[in-house]
């Protein structure tokens, strides 16, 4: 945010006079005051494999990550235009399947990827709509330089952060907002109830009625469950609160039986159907795929997206993106080595000190290695898994993120982040102006991962 | 609403009942045990009975002294019923039905779960005792001063305030069942300095020893004591007051579902008793028998509302 000449960036101006007016010592107080309101309302996650593994907060940092209107512009279209892919990419390869038959992506990677579900093909859900909720990871490079890290069209959580930080800044800092002119992010539980509805099945005869579908309170992303249930005012169900009865699924009631018109599910898709994917699964609800192939019930995102999401595939998105635009994507793909291809191996293998290798289904900044900050013996040790099992990995060289500035108790420190802004598909595509920005606490470190030490920000998308 | 929703509410509000009235037991052990000369650990028997968990504790501790079972009613999380379990299966039911819950209600929850888990982390050395005792009855009332002051008064509310009702009229019943002899005409018509100090001590289990004296003019009677407990509308933790409240929740589902259910007879059927019914009655056909018989109605009525109510299946 601070240019070579030590002067901030055009849209950080205000906040920065804003900011040399302030007391630091008052600055710090504030922020101990947010972590007080976060742990007292309860956002916290669980991490899995952690002996006190009940409850953590993910840190918060109190200067708002700031993108200008123009800046935000050419995200946006970039953006849209991705999800656009995104949804015509999945809708081909569980129908026609012509990217493939064209040559543009190899079929064993789609057909033997455990990601793509047969139980899909053929089948076109609600509105053709596959992924109803995106959040693409981006990160910056330079003033105009973006790179879409992931696509994230499974289940993207993190949009109660986005939510509750501009809450709390909002509160500890109400003057800041009339300073600068903040896009709102307020609407977005009222434009996702939205969009969901507007995704109800044919069969859904009156206003289509919602529910959010979540593991349990034991989920490290429960809290986002119960917000966005909340905030929309529908139903939080689980697994056991609903049955198929008479074709359709229904929930029980202290009344009885009513049915669901549409499921915003925060399960995975292995999960989803004991009948139909894990036989063991006590999350999900036995006969819901068939309610669903039958038209009666909307699943939101639809089983089966994580193809398009995957990271294998992820090499193969500029493509996907021409494929199905007939234009060239917007915004830039990290170059992506496929260790399954024997000379990029070698290559990869030569240049681990350099390179990012992550695994191909692997999320959350798990089993991943960063080569520049890994040591020797840490290299040597997964240079012996890639050889094992090349197919299983991708490597990506490091870029050189953009920092931003958080607070530190000697004043201000640059860190690296990246940014997740949410994306809503019904018969439109709505990008919320704003989204999550993830840091890396750590001075130096890339990983933003709230299981790996990083924190959040607010993000503030400017009016013009 | 979810089946599962009224199940979490109710349960969510028995818990921190029961949690308090843990607190409540305590205290008025820890009375006991001060004002007695040659107070004796064999005192915390009857508290121990009365918190319903006396077998529990001997398959823990060999022998039975104050310290263990204060601590063990108090942090032992392999007590069910000790305050620290009560407010984690609470805050946990909370949890799961957070939506249902404004966010006052939910906030007091969780900071009661927060001050008691570092409260609770260590053994509370006996001179800090009565201080967290009144830290967990003060976390209690804020949970329920957030409660009436922003719940709809819908079925959410319907179900949790039964919860709370049913929880209150066990927990009445079993702290007069263990000292109900104490209580038997019998023993005698006027208080010994002894009998007093057993009398104060199920009056401050209740938190009800000052309100006793404005009530039956400062007197100790037994049948006194136990009319107030058991058949005083104005005693908010006496049984009939705790069924009037049940009641009055199951009539506004009732009407509000258009539905009536086993549940609704039983409960109409148990007050009715506590409306007709004299104290001198009751004695005389046994007190003992009487709390025994009302402590298994309370539990049919609270098993015909889990399932009349659908909460699990």
């Amino acid at each position: 945010m601070i240019r070579a000449d030590n002067t901030p960036r055009e849209p950080y101006k205000d906040y920065f006079d804003w900011y040399s007016g302030q007391d630091r010592g008052h600055l710090i107080g504030k922020s101990q005051d947010a972590e007080n309101i976060f742990r007292k309302t309860g956002i916290t996650f669980a991490v899995y494999g952690h002996a006190d593994s009940s409850e953590k907060l993910i840190p918060f940092d109190i200067i708002p990550r700031i993108i200008s209107a123009k800046e935000w512009r050419k995200l946006a279209q970039g953006i849209e235009q991705r999800v656009i892919a995104l949804n015509a990419f999945l809708d081909d390869i569980y129908h026609k399947q012509e990217i493939i038959r064209a040559g543009r992506v190899p079929r064993e990677l789609i057909e033997r990827n455990t990601a793509f579900l047969p139980q899909m093909i053929g089948f076109r859900p609600p509105g053709g709509v596959y992924t109803h909720i995106v959040g693409t990871d981006i990160v910056r490079t330079g003033e105009d330089q973006f790179y879409v890290l992931e696509d994230n069209a499974r289940t993207p959580s993190g949009v109660s952060y986005m939510l509750e930080n501009r809450e709390t800044m909002m509160q500890m800092f109400p003057e800041l907002f009339h300073l600068n002119k903040v896009k709102r992010v307020e609407d977005y539980p009222l434009l996702l109830r939205q969009s969901l509805a507007s995704l109800a099945p044919p069969g859904c005869k009156g206003k289509p009625r919602v529910a959010v579908l979540t593991p349990g309170i034991y989920n490290s992303a429960y809290y986002e469950h119960s917000f966005l249930a909340d905030t929309m005012g529908v139903e939080l169900v689980e697994g056991s609160d609903l049955r198929v009865i008479d074709g359709k699924v229904k929930m029980r009631t202290t009344r009885g039986y009513q049915a669901i018109d549409v499921l915003y599910r925060r399960v995975d898709d292995d999960f989803l159907d004991p009948l139909t994917f894990r036989p063991d699964s006590q999350l999900g609800i036995p006969g819901i795929m068939d309610v669903y192939r039958s038209g009666n019930i909307t699943i939101a995102n639809a089983p089966g997206t994580g193809i398009s999401d995957d990271k294998a595939i992820y090499s193969y998105m500029p493509e996907i993106v021409e494929f199905y635009t007939g234009r060239k994507a917007i915004l830039e793909n990290v170059p992506t080595y496929r260790c399954s291809e024997p000379d990029t191996l070698t290559y990869v293998l030569e240049n681990l000190a350099d390179l990012v290798v992550k695994e191909v289904h692997g999320s959350g900044g798990y089993g991943m290695l960063v080569g520049p900050t890994a040591s020797k013996k840490e290299r040597a040790d997964f240079a012996e898994k890639l050889k094992a099992k090349p197919n299983n990995y991708i490597a990506q060289p490091t870029l050189s993120l953009s920092t931003v500035p958080i607070l530190v108790n000697k004043g201000i420190a640059p860190r690296h982040v990246d940014l997740r802004p949410y994306v809503l598909v019904s018969d439109k595509v709505q990008i919320i102006p704003g989204g999550l920005t993830r840091v890396a606490l750590k001075q130096g470190s890339l990983v933003v991962n709230s299981s790996q030490g990083g924190g959040t920000k607010d993000t503030w998308v400017l009016e013009d | 609403m979810l089946g599962r929703t009224a199940n979490g509410l109710y349960w969510m509000f028995r818990y921190i009942e029961r949690a308090e009235n843990i607190a409540r037991l305590i205290d008025a052990g820890l009375r006991m045990s001060l004002t007695r000369s040659g107070a004796s650990d064999e005192d915390w028997d009857g508290v121990l009975h009365s918190a319903g968990v006396r077998e529990a504790y001997a398959e823990v501790h060999a022998r039975l002294t104050g310290v263990d079972a204060i601590d063990y009613l108090l942090r032992d999380r392999s007590n069910p019923s000790s305050v620290m379990s009560c407010i984690e299966f609470g805050r946990n039911n909370a949890r799961m039905v957070r939506t249902a819950l404004t966010r006052e209600t939910w906030e007091a929850t969780n900071e009661c779960w927060m001050e008691l888990k570092q409260l609770l982390a260590r053994k509370v050395k006996s001179p800090d005792l009565p201080q967290a005792i009144d830290v967990i009855k003060r976390r209690a009332g804020l949970i329920r001063g957030a409660f009436h002051g922003s719940m709809l008064r819908n079925e959410l509310y319907n179900f949790a305030r039964i919860g709370t009702f049913i929880e209150r009229a066990d927990n009445t019943s079993r702290i007069l069942d263990v000292k109900y002899y104490v209580l038997l005409p019998s023993v005698s018509a006027v208080g010994s300095s002894l009998d007093n100090v057993q009398w104060e001590s199920i009056l401050r289990s209740v938190s009800a020893h000052r309100s006793y004296s404005w009530v039956y003019d400062a007197e100790y009677r037994p049948a006194n004591i136990a009319d107030f407990l058991i058949l005083n509308g104005q005693m908010p933790r006496s049984l009939a007051y705790c069924y009037e409240k049940i009641v009055s929740n199951l009539h506004y589902l009732e009407k509000e579902y258009g539905e009536r259910l086993p549940a609704h007879d039983t409960a109409d059927a148990i007050r009715a008793r506590l409306q007709t019914m004299s104290i001198q009655e009751i004695m005389d056909r046994g007190l003992h028998e009487f709390l025994e018989l009302f402590v298994s109605r309370n539990n049919q009525l609270s098993q015909e509302i889990t399932e009349g109510y659908r909460f699990y299946q």
